[in-house]
């Protein structure tokens, strides 16, 4: 499901809801659905399906059967900072080449 | 399309970004060496970069400050290792405090620039970057590349260092 550079404003988009961050937290161990996370917020059960569902999109929790069960499992490999880090680190150099490029550009043309 | 290859090595905490432009070297070296030039395109334009003092020469350095949109303005440092104009540059990135003298407490890059003729008027130019952790890389970024960054950064710490007290 991962592959490249997941969207990092997703991650962390998902990452900025408190529930979501305890749904992350609990589905570590890998043992509970989706009804049985349910359980642990005072709030209804498609409310939490929607949950998992932002954190499914990015990348930081996967549905996987366990037996006749579908539980939710934490994609660790998905919070592993350095990825994303140099993800932006790219960006951050290829904005800095964008500029070197126009530079360039503009002062060929004043010496012309 | 000038950026023409990048290579991330999220395991050794590197990347190699290498881009053309149709100038020689030594217009792409005076992006370097001119530290007006520098400051146009260093920093982002939410950030930019302002040069304080430019000392290209190994032993050099080269110190410059940055101007965020809250008015915060950190600053940065380049000791230069490794120079040969127009063809190589290679300098520590670290972070300073306001008098322009190094932070220790914070960790520095390391930066490799390489720049060669590739045909008449056309010119590569490498970057390797080398960060010592993922904290520093973090550090770096959060000048000036996106507010927040570090917060959420830190929520996955925190999850990740959670995991590990599980699994222990």
């Amino acid at each position: 499901m991962q592959t490249t550079g997941p969207d990092f404003d997703r991650v962390f988009a998902a990452l900025g809801d408190a529930t979501r961050r305890d749904i992350v937290r609990r589905a570590i161990a890998g043992v509970e659905g989706v009804a049985e996370l349910a359980d642990h917020y005072p709030m209804s059960f498609a409310a939490v399906q929607k949950h998992v569902a932002v954190l499914e999109r990015a990348g930081l929790v996967t549905k996987q059967r366990s037996g006749r069960r579908k539980v939710v499992r934490t994609h660790v490999e998905g919070l592993r900072a350095a990825q994303r880090l140099l993800d932006r680190y790219e960006e951050l150099w290829r904005g800095r080449i964008d500029r070197m490029t126009a530079l360039i550009t503009t002062t060929k043309e004043r010496n012309k | 399309m000038t950026v023409t290859d990048v290579r991330k090595d999220p395991d050794a905490l590197s990347m190699t970004l290498t881009a053309e432009f149709d100038a020689s070297p030594e217009r792409v070296w005076q992006l370097w060496a001119d530290p007006r030039l520098l400051e146009r395109w260093w920093g982002p334009p939410t950030y930019p970069a302002t040069v304080d003092s430019h000392d290209l020469r190994v032993g050099g350095r080269v110190e410059y400050h940055m101007t965020g949109p809250e008015g915060d303005q950190p600053h940065g440092y380049w000791e230069v290792t490794e120079a040969d104009p127009p063809h190589s540059l290679a300098f520590r990135d670290g972070f300073a405090n306001d008098d322009g003298t190094p932070n220790p407490d914070l960790p520095t890059t390391e930066a490799r620039v390489t720049i060669e003729e590739i045909s008449d008027g056309r010119t590569r130019m490498s970057i390797d970057s080398i960060f010592p952790s993922t904290k520093a890389m973090e550090q770096l970024l959060a000048m000036g590349v996106e507010e927040g960054f570090t917060l959420a950064l830190g929520q996955i710490d925190a999850i990740l260092a959670e995991d590990a007290v599980r699994s222990a």
